[in-house]
């Protein structure tokens, strides 16, 4: 391993010797067709939050809905026209905001838009390379991923409207354009954007791997990767794993839509006209999407999880708690995800048995979980907690981890499902551990290296409001959808005025409506902050946060290459934050250990029994010094 | 101290001339700032104020300007700190730890109002044998959950408060400790073990019942269209009987096969009644698309899938009037409602389940009327009978398998009825 590094580091020195000479970047390579992997990353990275904000003005959209059933906008009639006939959004209209505000959630923002920015800024910078294993492929990810946004955007103006048969399209709603007119065009439109995202995210993940497997410079082995890259790294093989599966089922779909195929489709008639497909299941698609789906929720989840325990590191001025503990519950949480997909379909009538078995799985994978919530909590523990806006993140990542998490443990009990499941406590849920807990876990990524990207700051006081009103109002929003929930009421209902039973939550969702209203509009202090910094902001240091990740040796102005010089060579672990008897509270991974003396314990050297000798000798040494002095 | 006077005396008066500069030019501002000034001297309609959406613009950017404005006077006092070489002004780690504090305490509040407030706004005591086992289960997880809730994030809060960033002092640096970890790794392995043991034996007491041959379960057929349900009474043989979604027209909407004799007496009903401590068996599926069959009140979900026939067992405890009774309302209903996503009446597609005593179900029952009819006899090259039909059962309804049936496919209903039935 270590030769192909060296080697690879070496090739690397030549080309970038010379490399600037006679490459004269142009506004389109620079900054459009980019190759590099810091521009594709804030590529990433605007795309996704631009995706955010529409799909968060979707949800207040059906938010203003829920709230006021029967009154009318005439504001949205000039933005929606014939969908919002006389102010009032229709119910086929409702039905496709919800789809579409799941979709970009789930894949375009927390997926993309996570694991895209992240992979991409940070698997170069931490582990010491040049660039991705192939920036081509990494710049096809990109455009892959920006195609894919154009055509979901593009099915809001198509006749039929977008897809609206929720997010998870389960057929036959999805595969018959008679049932709903969403399941048109939009329709297909929403399956060739899944297909060109998953492309994208594949080509991404191959890259992240064989970029993580193979490039990292010398002396950075596996055990001495930041968590964030393992997060990453687990991160990109599980979509590898799982993503062809949804492409597999999507293909099936478009089989059964356009050419007359009938895997999904069996048994069907529509008012008094039979079809005439025979032999197709619908409980099929559930268990391919599922497969991908639920490992599609980790997939979310884990770079906020990375994220999150660097960050909390770097701020505790502590290392991580328990690392190895924190790699295996990754990696446990991982393997595992790929056999909990049926704790999503115990009412759907499959064999109660495999109810059983799921039931088991999905409630072992709580244990990972509960194991990294532990060594959050242990690692502030006697922290010098400094609170800058990415820590905040952090501290209310984990604390929506936790809420949304112990929730799960309600809907993993296959008993309880039976009366949770399609409810808003399932929307609750996963809005919390999922949703909140990711996009606070990508905001701590945004502040945390946004010096890194634009070589300024952000200005932390904005920071802090948004993180306050963001927290509180996330609070406010979900935190009661339990309760609907538990008085079994369904999601995706367009209106809550139909059932006498329902009507008491009325006034709750008005309640839920406001504090999401307020929540979107603490976003504009984001987006301002965000786009001014870039501009304007304060100009950084090279190492603002005194961290000791590699990112932080570059130069503050971008490079090709990152590293002028030689890469540097990795000595140590990341996460030495106040080692006692260190001159600083943080040592960074560059710092050979004949350097640190004072600070070395025997721990450090992993059993290299001579780094042990020279270790003790030198302390004897310090010793005698020492009791020579006192003499 | 004076400084900081001098600073918010500055800001109130520049939001001072901020705001009448809004109101000089502004109509609506105007507007409502004389309305505020005069409310009791005359009412001015403020209503298609309140609806445009430029006055709300208007306020979010009145309250844009205020923030900045006190972003930049935070500025200002903290360059002046700066200049008069002084420790700077505001100590916002010190800020944030406070609010930490602080949002443990008011959430803690707000976590015991939710649990009380809209805690008894969920659904009433479980009405069914099973409902009352998952509810129990229920209970438990909650009670584990919320303890392990409010510890950790008093933990994560209190944390944060006590460890705020101090430059005298240094973290300690405590990098793992392998005792620890096997403590929070096996404790939550073992409650999680006790809640699978749990789950596990709540769920095969619902999904794997035993058939009392003294107590039947009631047999009734539900088919869900978009947007509704329709409902099949099994008639006096106890057997739902067969049908064949390629014989749906438009009189036989279900696509009941009338050549089996068993589907003679079935019933077509309203509402959904079924009589109280008696077992009741669902068999569920779907004509078009996906739908759920949720009936909340009993803890009773399975979806109803096009193709392939669902089916869920449970025995109601307590009657729709003495539950009107325990929730002290008397409108309460019971009802089946659509849980899965199924188009865009899905919001709407509602029954009205009652349960009654069994004297009472077998009165209402016998006055339902039958799903066959003349037009359908004709159909079926069956004798005709004299209108009104009357609900007694048929002569040639004579329950029992025939071999007839039972080879034939699409008869799930009817094949697992009969392996009840023997």
């Amino acid at each position: 391993m270590s030769t192909i590094t060296l080697h690879d580091t070496h090739k690397h020195d030549g080309h970038d010797a010379h490399g600037h000479e006679h490459h004269k970047e142009t506004f389109l390579t620079k900054y459009v067709f980019s190759q590099d992997h810091k521009m594709i990353a804030k590529q990433f990275l605007i795309t996704g939050i631009i995706m955010a904000v529409i799909a968060m003005i979707l949800s207040i959209l059906f938010r203003l809905q829920l709230a006021w059933p029967d009154q009318s906008f005439p504001l949205l009639e000039t933005f929606l026209g014939k969908w919002a006939e006389g102010g009032r959004i229709k119910p086929e209209f409702y039905l496709a905001l919800v789809t579409i505000h799941g979709t970009i959630m789930v894949f375009f923002v927390l997926t993309a838009g996570l694991s895209g920015t992240f992979s991409n800024l940070l698997i170069p910078l931490q582990l010491g390379a040049r660039d991705m294993a192939s920036p081509l492929m990494n710049m096809l990810s990109y455009w892959l991923f920006l195609g894919a946004c154009l055509v979901m955007m593009g099915s809001f103006f198509v006749q039929t409207g977008p897809a609206s048969a929720g997010w998870t399209i389960y057929p036959p709603l999805s595969a018959l354009p008679k049932t709903i007119s969403g399941s048109g065009t939009g329709m297909t439109m929403w399956l060739i954007s899944m297909v060109m995202f998953v492309a994208s995210q594949l080509i991404g993940g191959i890259n992240y791997v064989s970029t993580i497997l193979n490039m990292r410079t010398k002396g950075m082995d596996l055990w001495k990767m930041p968590l964030t890259i393992w997060a990453l790294f687990l991160t990109a093989v599980l979509g590898i794993l799982s993503f062809p599966v949804l492409v597999a089922g999507v293909v099936l779909l478009i089989f059964d839509r356009s050419f007359g195929t009938s895997f999904y489709l069996s048994d069907i008639v529509i008012g008094s006209q039979v079809l005439p497909n025979e032999g197709g299941s619908p409980i099929l698609w559930q268990h391919l999407f599922w497969f991908l789906g639920h490992p599609e929720v980790y997939i979310v989840i884990m770079p906020a999880l990375g994220i999150s325990s660097e960050v909390i590191s770097v701020n505790s001025r502590k290392p991580i708690f328990g690392y190895h503990a924190m790699v295996y519950s990754l990696i446990g949480i991982m393997v595992l995800s790929f056999i909990v997909w049926g704790h999503h379909m115990f009412v759907t009538g499959m064999n109660p048995l495999l109810g059983g078995v799921f039931m088991i799985t999905t409630l072992i994978i709580a244990v990972p979980s509960a194991i990294k919530t532990f060594n959050y909590l242990a690692t502030l523990w006697r922290g010098n907690i400094r609170f800058t806006p990415a820590m905040l993140f952090a501290i209310g990542m984990v604390s929506f981890f936790i809420s949304g998490g112990l929730t799960g443990i309600f809907l993993g009990n296959a008993s309880l499902d039976i009366n949770l499941h399609n409810t808003y406590f399932v929307v609750a849920h996963f809005h919390l551990v999922m949703g909140s807990a990711a996009i606070f876990g990508m905001l701590a990524g945004v502040y945390h290296w946004f010096p890194k990207m634009f070589g300024r700051m952000m200005n932390p006081k904005l920071a802090f409001l948004h993180f306050w009103i963001t927290f509180a109002c996330a609070y406010l929003v979900f935190f009661p959808l339990h309760f609907l929930g538990l008085d079994g009421v369904p999601r995706r209902y367009y209106a809550f005025t139909e059932f006498e039973f329902m009507q008491k939550w009325v006034t709750v969702n008005v309640l839920v409506t406001w504090a999401a209203i307020v929540a979107a509009l603490a976003q504009v202090a984001f987006l301002f902050n965000f786009f001014y910094s870039i501009f304007k902001g304060k100009r950084t240091t090279q190492n603002p946060w005194s961290a000791n990740t590699l990112e932080w040796t570059t130069p503050v102005e971008h490079l090709h290459g990152n590293w002028p010089g030689e890469i540097p060579t990795v000595y140590r672990w990341p996460y030495d934050y106040s080692k006692p008897g260190a001159e600083e509270d943080f040592i960074p991974q560059t710092v050979p250990f004949s350097q640190t003396m004072s600070s070395n314990v025997p721990h450090d050297f992993d059993g290299n029994t001579e780094a042990e000798r020279i270790q003790e000798e030198w302390m004897a040494k310090q010793e005698k010094a020492e009791r020579e002095k006192v003499d | 101290m004076s400084l900081k006077n001098l600073i918010s005396k500055k800001t109130f008066a520049g939001l001072a001339v901020m705001l009448t500069a809004f109101v000089n030019t502004t109509s609506v501002f105007a507007q409502e700032a004389a309305a505020a000034a005069a409310t009791t001297a005359k009412t001015v309609d403020m209503e298609p104020i309140y609806k445009s959406a430029l006055f709300y613009v208007l306020l979010f950017l009145l309250l844009c300007l205020f923030v900045a404005i006190v972003g930049k006077a935070i500025r200002v006092y903290e360059l002046t700190r700066t200049a008069q070489d002084k420790p700077e002004g505001i100590n916002w780690d010190t800020v944030n730890a406070v609010l930490f504090l602080l949002f443990l305490i008011v959430g803690l509040y707000g976590v015991y109002w939710e649990y009380t407030v809209h805690g008894k706004m969920i659904l009433p005591e479980a009405a069914s044998v099973d409902g009352a086992e998952i509810d129990k289960m229920f209970n438990i997880t909650l009670i584990l959950t919320t303890i392990v809730f409010i510890g950790t994030h008093i933990v994560l809060f209190l944390f944060s408060f006590f460890y705020k960033y101090n430059a005298n002092r240094r973290a300690y640096f405590y990098p793992h400790n392998n005792t620890i970890e096997k403590i929070w790794t096996i404790v939550p392995a073992l409650v999680l073990s006790v809640l699978v043991v749990m789950g596990f034996i709540t769920w095969r007491s619902i999904f794997y019942k035993v058939v009392d041959p003294n107590n039947k379960p009631l047999n009734i057929e539900v088919t869900a269209q978009q947007f509704a349900w329709y409902v099949r009474y099994p008639g006096a043989d106890g057997v739902v009987g067969m049908k064949n979604y390629k014989m749906v027209t438009g009189l036989n909407t279900l696509g009941i096969d009338f050549k089996d004799k068993n589907t003679l007496d079935d019933q077509n009903a309203e509402e959904i009644v079924i009589p109280v401590n008696k077992p009741v068996r669902f068999a569920i599926n779907s004509k078009d698309v996906i739908h759920g069959f949720y009936m909340p009140h009993f803890r009773v979900q399975i979806l109803a899938n096009p193709g392939m026939m669902t089916y869920f067992e449970f025995t109601p405890t307590i009657t729709t009037t003495d539950m009107q009774a325990k929730t002290n309302d008397p409108a309460f209903k019971y009802v089946l409602l659509c849980s899965q996503i199924c188009g865009s009446g899905h919001y709407n597609m509602q029954r009205t389940v009652r349960v009654v005593s069994q004297e009472e179900y077998e009165e209402w029952v016998v006055k339902q009327p039958t799903y066959i009819n003349n037009d359908l006899r004709k159909q079926f090259n069956l004798p005709v009978v004299a209108e009104p039909t009357t609900p007694a059962p048929a002569p040639e309804a004579t329950p029992g398998p025939g071999p007839d049936t039972l080879g034939t496919d699409s008869g799930a209903v009817r094949k697992t009825d009969l392996a009840k039935l023997n």
